[in-house]
């Protein structure tokens, strides 16, 4: 388990999995505890497009690896170290306001992302890229009119949310951040230069906060390193929960 | 029904549905097997009954999230993760279509709730037990599910029209859950000798308490105290706890056989006289236990539904504020 310092076509698809993967995993928590029964819906909904998301990026990053993994054994089978997904999804999203801060980041980026990469010279990804387009386009709507009324709300939601934005803004940085991308995907047309997207996202971003009566804010960005499966102390917890029953059972099948 | 509409013997009793005239227009509808629509004329204890027992059944749909809410993080495999969290999101889908067939009779969904939060409302008793392993998956969806689509096809029938066409879409999504419980289990019994034991646990801990939503027996010591006969001369419940539970007993026994799981009840055998399976008596003392609040989740699935509502107060609020801030704005 030596992790490469930059990135393969596998390593790349399997970046955009484990973002899906992980935010599925983190948005299944709130089923049966959302504010509301449409809300229970609403985030069942958008952690089951990720999660479909999730298995067709892994699918595929299992069928340009050639090692015979399927979905599950990239799911379940790799550690921590392993895992490529950016550290913004992996940390506990237990208040609502932070949930909703987290998928309107999340979201806003995916659609920047997947439009783009609708356009890649791997065909697999350009349709997955297109599928998942129009889900996320629905994710960001969700997003954006919880943190228009919270941030728009009462007293408390609008501390409360600023708040959340505070707490995630610091992880932004990482999604576009190149260090540890091969700049071949690139000019071979298969992935999507992150910095490409920095623009774009803040300033739709920042549209959605002041339209919300919050404030953009001014914070220090956090390391990266989730990209080359350096992780915070959170994602050892979430995989522990998620691949134990599986790793319990080798060879079974479900 | 799915809402145990029944209570245990020294048990506090629901308030009796007795009173109000019942009107001609009413009776006639009735006699025709026709439905009754909420701007139809309607006995008050028609109304109050059918009130009690559809919030019954959509409270049982939520707080029926949180067993299996409980494995969605920690599924076996993706493809099962997916199927769980579709499910869990049917219920929450059903608990909505229930909540609104029970406005249409001039309730509030939000007091509903606050009559579940309080303990005003109950339940379906089977969300008190916990899910231990993967298998419970298949055995709640297999047996739980099972009983409650013996239960709820006869509703698709019942007379008042909104309740009725609610379980229309209920029962065709059930019988899908039901199907993918059959499968989880078929799964594990032709898998690893691990596994196999883990399906047969879920069943031998899932199948008494299944039998059990049918409710206390009709006749013997343990009648129903509930509102059978009243309902079923109004056209709300088709059968007696007895007959369903019969029913349920006989479509499961050989669905069992094709697992190769066995039930937990040695005096289950076919009976050629009587065309049904006979079995061995239930122990009832359990149930009543359960729904005196006794059971072994009672606690924690009422905290956690407690908790959830409180936590989202200032979400339900903040939502509100911005409506009307917004209907200011656009009456400015």
């Amino acid at each position: 388990m030596t992790p490469r310092t930059t990135s393969t076509h596998v390593d790349y698809v399997l970046g955009l999995a484990d973002d899906a993967l992980v935010s599925a995993q983190r948005m299944g928590w709130w089923i049966s505890r959302a504010p509301q029964l449409e809300e229970d819906l609403a985030l069942a909904n958008i952690g089951l497009d990720l999660l479909g998301q999730a298995r067709s990026l892994l699918s595929h990053a299992g069928r340009l690896e050639g090692e015979g993994r399927d979905e599950d054994d990239l799911a379940y089978w790799r550690d921590e170290r392993d895992f490529r997904n950016v550290k913004l999804v992996e940390r506990p999203q237990e208040d609502f306001g932070v949930a909703m801060a987290r998928l309107l980041v999340l979201s806003t980026w995916q659609s920047e992302l997947y439009a783009a990469l609708q356009r890649s010279s791997d065909p697999v990804l350009a349709a997955v890229a297109a599928k998942a387009s129009k889900e996320v386009a629905y994710h960001h709507d969700h997003a954006r009119q919880w943190v228009l009324r919270l941030g728009d709300g009462t007293d408390e939601s609008h501390a409360r949310m600023q708040a959340a934005l505070d707490a995630e803004w610091p992880w932004i940085t990482e999604l576009f951040d190149e260090s540890h991308l091969d700049p071949s995907l690139v000019t071979e047309g298969v992935a999507v230069a992150p910095e490409s997207l920095r623009e774009p996202v803040l300033r739709r971003l920042g549209d959605v906060v002041r339209e919300a009566t919050l404030e953009v804010p001014e914070v220090a960005p956090r390391v990266p390193g989730g990209r080359a499966g350096l992780h915070t102390e959170h994602l050892g917890r979430l995989l522990a929960e998620m691949q134990h029953l599986t790793r319990s059972h080798p060879g079974a099948t479900w | 029904m799915y809402g145990n509409d029944f209570t245990a013997p020294d048990g506090p009793r629901p308030a009796p549905e007795a009173g109000g005239a019942e009107p001609a227009s009413f009776l006639a509808v009735l006699a025709d097997g026709g439905r009754i629509e909420p701007r139809d004329e309607m006995p008050e204890a028609y109304r109050r009954s059918l009130v009690r027992q559809i919030a019954q059944h959509a409270h049982s749909e939520i707080i029926g999230m949180q067993p299996e809410g409980n494995w969605i993080a920690r599924a076996p495999s993706l493809r099962r993760k997916g199927i769980l969290m579709a499910k869990v999101q049917d219920e929450a889908g059903h608990g909505l279509y229930l909540y609104a067939a029970a406005e249409t009779l001039g309730v509030d969904r939000a007091d509903l709730l606050d009559q579940l939060h309080d303990g005003r409302q109950k339940y379906s008793s089977i969300f008190n037990y916990p899910t231990l392993t993967w298998a419970d998956m298949g055995a709640i969806g297999w047996l739980v599910d099972g009983a409650a689509i013996v239960n709820q096809v006869p509703l698709c029938r019942c007379s008042f029209g909104p309740y009725a066409r609610a379980m229309v879409r209920v029962c065709k999504e059930e019988s899908f859950h039901q199907r993918q419980g059959f499968e989880i289990l078929h799964t594990l019994s032709h898998g690893t000798p691990a596994q196999r034991a883990m399906a047969q646990d879920a069943v031998d801990r899932y199948w008494w308490p299944s039998l059990m939503m049918f409710g206390p027996s009709d006749t013997g010591p343990d009648a129903a105290t509930g509102h059978t006969a009243q309902s079923m001369a109004w056209g709300i419940k088709r059968f007696s706890n007895d007959e369903l539970r019969q029913r349920f007993i006989d479509m499961t026994v050989p669905q069992a056989e094709a697992l190769g799981l066995t039930l937990p009840d040695p005096e289950l055998r076919w009976n050629d006289e009587r065309g049904h399976y006979d079995h061995g008596p239930i122990d009832f003392t359990e149930l009543f236990d359960v729904i005196k609040g006794n059971g072994p989740c009672n606690q924690e699935r009422m905290a956690h539904r407690v908790g959830a509502h409180e936590d989202g107060a200032w979400v339900r609020d903040a939502a509100a504020a911005y409506a009307a801030k917004r209907e200011q704005e656009a009456v400015a």
